[in-house]
């Protein structure tokens, strides 16, 4: 009998379906592997699931027993765990508290810490998990959490484990010491469900794959029957091509980083001594798991922040200090990490968050003071054609655009003033193949038209895709840049990972197995 | 300046820096509970000022004196309830809401006050709590006077530091509590509902609010006069992040200022002292919790949930 | 419970918010008139007629929304860019004490330079105190709330301290008032009988004012865009900090001059009673008119009458006059929730 089975289960936002009428199962000691585009209802389904949602049609049954709807608690104490892709953990409490909290009866005078130390104690070592109980959530490292994360759900004897995404904020090492952990759980009976759209990881870890589209399952297959090709097909339906660089052309240096620091104290995310050169006509790549000072690097070129010491040197001028209006106007162009949060006003319309960038310039203002409204409308009219932002027009709500079409308002805001150099962190986190496509597109034809881009990914995937060079960020510090091609995917994995050579021995068929060649 | 010194190694100082302290220390409390949740509750103002008309009117009316304590809490969580009902559940600006709650909350108990005595000129008295000496400890030398020589609401309230500081720090609820101001996501997935945590935190320290401010006007007066409150439901907010939400520091902080306040009042009747205008020592206490604001807030440790409204099955 | 925001919100649905704000506090606070003894209706009634019943009822009802508007302007501003101000009491006294300062004898000018130069000076120094609460903000991230409201005590006790100390009126007969506003100085009456004064027009004209700044110029547009969304405006480029700090300014001004007009227009002097509440009774004000500098007008007046016409309930139905304050208090919450279910729907379940 599977220890889990879903049934029929359907789940109605408004008018959007996010989960139709989808049957699954699961036996003991396998791993599923749920595969499917960001918006295809991964998410969705598993909140149901751990019962953070109550769905609208269908059922759902643990070892044959109808689990409630609707209660997380129910879930829990039937046998689920989850891993969320955002861990959720409090930073200023211990290991120990964010393991305990909510195994005791709420309403006990005294915590008994000493059974629950006991308890996490054996586990750790039966599981091969080790973190130090009373260390504060905020002092370890992404690695010890998530390990923390999966602790939290074998100390509530959870015999389905769901992990969604989890190898998004780990490089490729730490994902292949995850995998093994997965293995030993899954060989002592633990169920698994492993969210991912990353193909090579579902193809190395599950022993079936379910693929869902548009909220509902499009295929099952057994994974010895997988390959790469098919299960992209299965996931995207139609084939969409992903634009790939032509031969590179020697352009004049636009943005020059020399001994660039700031903060000065020692912190990983810190920058430390950085040097990096971008030239017209390049995309150099900055690849490295988030937190190592990517979001430094990208608030410093974008304006907002100040470096400590080191020189940076725009179109051949020295920048002292700098404001994200003073890049603005020297032509730096900014995609930012976060589109909803920084990249667009949601409560303001579409035509003004066009401008925001641009307030003070005879093209929407009459001397910077007063807003020209009709020049600016024109404006957005004519950037919403030309990008192709899907929108009822210029007076709509930027907050009901989806996704990919507010990353074509930032896109539009940031390449139509004509940029010599543009910053692009994450410009495709989050969006359908469609977007995507789109997104790369822009691009590559503004590196062909001579402009020089930083681009910051934590897909490896990506970044080999589109960069002509490569530099791996680690604790603050950049490696030196290296040609797109010169590197294995496991090098460039073990550079992320701090070391600077390859090791002999098992780290090797790690990274042999965690993609080895690369595709491209 | 040695009349300064003798200030404060009298007896006297100390004794009535522990009375000013007791409120406080209510509203301190209650105000840290509500925020170790996530919820930042300006409504403190309106619910001291609630808990001083109610439990006195308790009492007025007739009923005995710890009965208008737990009259006074009772109000007093009902409108915390109606915080959280805001702020909680409908995820409403927790500072709009404040501010209304304080401003409904005053008004109303102006009204009732009114409505109950209206011919009322002179405030009514009570008979309020007295006080109450602890046997042996109170005949200890200097602290048997300032400390044990007070009225129960006062013994209740130092009672309360180590009981809150156990709650949050050893006891399940406590550390839900904690969790839910810290990380709401977290407390969801471990299947206890951030909802119920947040809205019991903002009524139990609701209550702990009314009750400093029934101390008012059942301990230290024995009248409920308009505006008596004044302003220090927002000394206590200031307090709880001089406090860095800490209960044990709030104490701390709450006897820094119950002291200073003690030490001006005495400090104005010595000769020499009173060129200085009343209004400026009168000004003291707003000013300095500005102060500590000021030096507290940027090495505070936030909750860091604190002013973020939860709503299930979201992602931050 | 789930709640989900709506597709699109009509401008109908919008305008219904206050409506049933205002009723839903009508109602509820009619459970208090029924508790108090009193014929609901009548009592309704009662207040309506003592607002705008007769000539002077309306004239005084006029008169008092003027300082309404200018804190509930000075509070929809601050609250635009999420500053939130609650020490418009304070700024209003702030901006009397200007007045007082200046206009006692101290400088003459012909009535025509005068009264602008009061309003003047009346909105820098409001604008000036608020230098404090905000840069602790911008640049030690101390809470505003805190500081705006405590400030309101200082400040209060500082004016008491004036009035009974060196700017203590000898003519006053012992009362703790200021010298009064010279003949050129006082904003003239509006009417033959009755207070009410040009006060009245300047504060309409500062609500179009604010309204045309908040939507056709650049300040405007920053003011907005951080008040949304912070992260979003530092990133395109807005300063943060110089738009609070300059927000600030125009609030604490604003609210200043509700301490111009009630000192110049009103009173003539200076009393530590100047203000019963206008700074916080402005939140409501703001609230009701859901931060839109004209619906401040409407807002302000509503209120004014509330309070103008509690005086002729209390009288009519013997009701305290604090059940004003309770509708101010209640209306916020009111508000709140209205405009809340007029953008979201709320569905029962998960």
């Amino acid at each position: 009998m599977p220890v889990l089975q879903l049934k029929n289960i359907t789940k109605r936002f408004g008018s959007l379906t996010a989960n139709d009428s989808i049957d699954l199962s699961l036996a003991r000691g396998e791993v599923l592997a749920l595969l499917g585009e960001n918006g295809a209802g991964k998410t969705t389904l598993m909140n149901i699931l751990f019962g953070h949602y109550r769905a609208d049609e269908g059922s759902i049954e643990i070892d044959g027993t109808p689990l409630l709807p609707g209660s997380t608690e129910a879930a829990i104490s039937a046998g689920i765990g989850m891993v969320h892709q955002h861990f959720t953990l409090a930073d200023n409490l211990t290991v120990l508290e964010n393991i305990t909290l909510g195994t005791e009866p709420l309403w006990s005078w005294r915590q008994n810490s000493k059974a629950a130390r006991q308890k996490l104690t054996q586990m750790s070592n039966e599981f091969g998990l080790v973190v130090n109980p009373d260390a504060e959530v905020a002092d370890l490292s992404v690695g010890e959490r998530q390990r923390v994360e999966i602790l939290k759900a074998l100390y509530r004897d959870a015999r389905v484990l769901i992990l969604d995404e989890p190898t998004a904020v780990l490089t490729p090492q730490e994902a292949y010491d995850l995998f093994e952990t997965l293995r030993s759980l899954t060989a002592k009976g633990l169920a698994i469900i492993f969210i991912s759209h990353k193909l090579h990881e579902i193809l190395a870890i599950s022993n079936r794959v379910a693929v869902l589209r548009r909220g509902a399952i499009v295929g099952e297959v057994k994974t010895g029957n997988a390959d790469k090709s098919l299960l992209a097909e299965m996931m995207v339906g139609e084939k969409v091509t992903r634009p790939t660089p032509r031969s590179i052309k020697h352009g004049k240096a636009v943005l020059k980083l020399e001994n660039v620091s700031t903060k000065g104290a020692a912190t990983s995310s810190n920058l430390q001594s950085i040097n990096l050169t971008i030239n017209a006509h390049e995309i150099v790549g900055i690849a490295g798991v988030s937190g190592n000072g990517q979001a430094e690097l990208a608030d410093l070129l974008s304006g907002l922040c100040q470096h400590e010491s080191g020189s940076i040197e725009l179109l051949g001028e020295n920048l002292k200090s700098i404001s994200a209006r003073d890049m603005l106007s020297r032509g730096v162009g900014r995609i930012p990490e976060d589109r909803h949060k920084s990249g667009v006003v949601g409560d303001m319309q579409i035509w003004e968050n066009l401008i925001s960038e641009d307030l003070r310039s005879k093209t929407t203002s009459k001397f910077g003071i007063i807003l020209d409204k009709s020049k600016a409308k024109k404006r957005a009219e004519d950037l919403i054609e030309k990008y192709d932002i899907r929108c009822k027009g210029p007076l709509a709500e930027t907050k009901l655009l989806s996704g990919g079409n507010i990353q074509k308002l930032i896109l539009a805001r940031a390449l139509s003033p004509n940029p010599s150099f543009i910053l692009a962190n994450q410009p495709v986190r989050g969006l359908d193949e469609g977007a995507i496509a789109y997104v790369q597109t822009q691009l590559l034809e503004a590196r062909d038209r001579g402009v020089g881009i930083l681009l910051i990914s934590e897909d490896l995937d990506e970044l080999m895709a589109l960069s002509d060079k490569i530099a791996v960020m680690y604790h603050g510090k950049l490696s030196p840049i290296f040609t797109n091609g010169s590197k294995t995917i496991a090098e460039i994995g073990l550079m992320m990972a701090g070391q600077e050579s390859l090791p002999e021995g098992t780290l090797q068929t790690a990274a042999v197995e965690m993609g080895g060649t690369h595709a491209n | 300046m040695m009349d300064l010194l003798e200030i404060i190694l009298s007896t006297g100082f100390w004794a009535a820096t522990i009375r000013i302290v007791s409120p406080l220390i209510f509203g301190t409390l209650g105000e840290l509970i509500c925020e170790r949740a996530g919820v930042l509750n300006l409504g403190i103002e309106g619910i001291m000022t609630i808990g001083a008309m109610a439990g006195w009117m308790w009492v007025y009316q007739g009923g005995d004196l710890w009965g208008g304590v737990i009259f006074a809490a009772t109000v007093g969580g009902i409108f915390g309830f109606l915080h959280a009902i805001f702020t909680v559940h409908l995820g409403l600006s927790q500072h709009v809401t404040g501010i209304g709650i304080t401003l409904f909350g005053s008004s109303l108990s102006y009204f009732v006050y009114r409505m109950l005595l209206p011919s009322a000129t002179t405030p009514p008295k009570i008979v309020p709590f007295q006080t109450y000496k602890i046997p042996y400890l109170s005949d200890l030398p200097v602290i048997g006077e300032a400390v044990f020589s007070q009225t129960p609401l006062t013994y209740l309230a130092l009672l309360f530091v180590p009981i809150v500081w156990y709650m949050l720090q050893r006891t399940p609820v406590g550390l839900a509590v904690r969790m839910a101001g810290e990380n709401p996501v977290a407390v969801e997935a471990q299947g206890i509902n951030v909802l119920a945590v947040r809205t019991g935190a903002v009524v139990v320290g609701s209550a702990l609010m009314a009750i400093g401010g029934a101390f008012i006007t059942m301990s230290a007066f024995d009248a409920f006069f308009f505006g008596m409150i004044n302003g220090r439901g927002w000394i206590c907010v200031a307090l709880v992040i001089f406090a860095s939400w800490r209960p044990g520091k709030a104490f701390l902080g709450a006897m820094l200022f119950a002291g200073l306040e003690a030490f001006q009042v005495r400090a104005q009747q010595i000769t020499g002292a009173s060129i200085i205008p009343y209004q400026f020592y009168l000004m003291l206490p707003y000013i300095l919790s500005i102060v500590a604001m000021v030096f507290m807030a940027r090495k505070a440790k936030y909750p860091h949930a604190l002013l973020v409204p939860f709503r299930r099955g979201e992602r931050v | 419970m789930q709640i989900e925001p709506r597709a699109n919100v009509s401008v109908a649905r919008a305008a219904f918010a206050p409506i049933s704000a205002v009723l839903a506090t009508m109602a509820i606070c009619s459970i208090l008139i029924v508790w108090a003894g009193a014929p609901v209706l009548e009592a309704w009634a009662s207040m309506v007629k003592g607002a705008v019943g007769s000539r002077f009822a309306l004239t005084e009802t006029l008169t008092r929304s003027i300082p309404l508007m200018f804190t509930g302007l000075a509070i929809a501003v601050a609250f635009k860019s999420k500053f939130y101000n609650i020490g418009a009491e304070g700024q209003l006294y702030c901006g009397a004490l200007a007045v007082t300062y200046f206009g006692t004898g101290m400088i003459t000018l012909p009535p025509m330079l005068m009264v602008p130069f009061l309003m003047l000076v009346g909105a820098v120094a409001g604008g000036l105190i608020l230098i404090v609460p905000v840069l602790l903000k911008t640049h030690l991230k101390v809470d505003e709330v805190v500081t705006t409201l405590l400030l309101n005590f200082v400040i209060l006790l500082f004016v008491s301290f004036l009035i009974e100390g060196p700017w203590k009126d000898p003519m006053a007969m012992g009362w703790p008032q200021a010298a009064s506003i010279i003949d050129e100085g006082v904003i003239p009456a509006m009417l033959a009988k009755g207070r009410l004064h040009y006060g009245f027009v300047f504060a309409i004209i500062a609500a179009i004012l604010v309204w045309a700044f908040m939507r056709f110029t650049v300040w405007g547009y920053e003011i907005k865009a951080v008040g949304l969304n912070a992260s979003a405006a530092a990133f395109s480029g807005i300063s943060i900090n110089t738009t609070i700090i300059r927000t600030a300014m125009i609030s604490g001004g604003l609210a200043g001059l509700a301490g111009v007009s009630e000192v110049a227009g009103l009173k003539g002097y200076l009393t530590l009673d100047l203000s019963p509440g206008f700074g916080y009774t402005g939140i409501a004000v703001a609230m009701l008119a859901q931060l839109h500098p004209l619906a401040i007008i409407p807002a302000a007046l509503f209120l004014s009458g509330i309070y103008v016409g509690s005086d002729a309930m209390s009288r009519a139905v013997n009701i305290p006059t604090y059940i004003a304050d309770v509708i101010v208090g209640m209306s916020v919450l009111a508000i709140l929730v209205s405009v809340m279910l007029s953008k979201y729907k709320i569905k029962w379940g998960k």
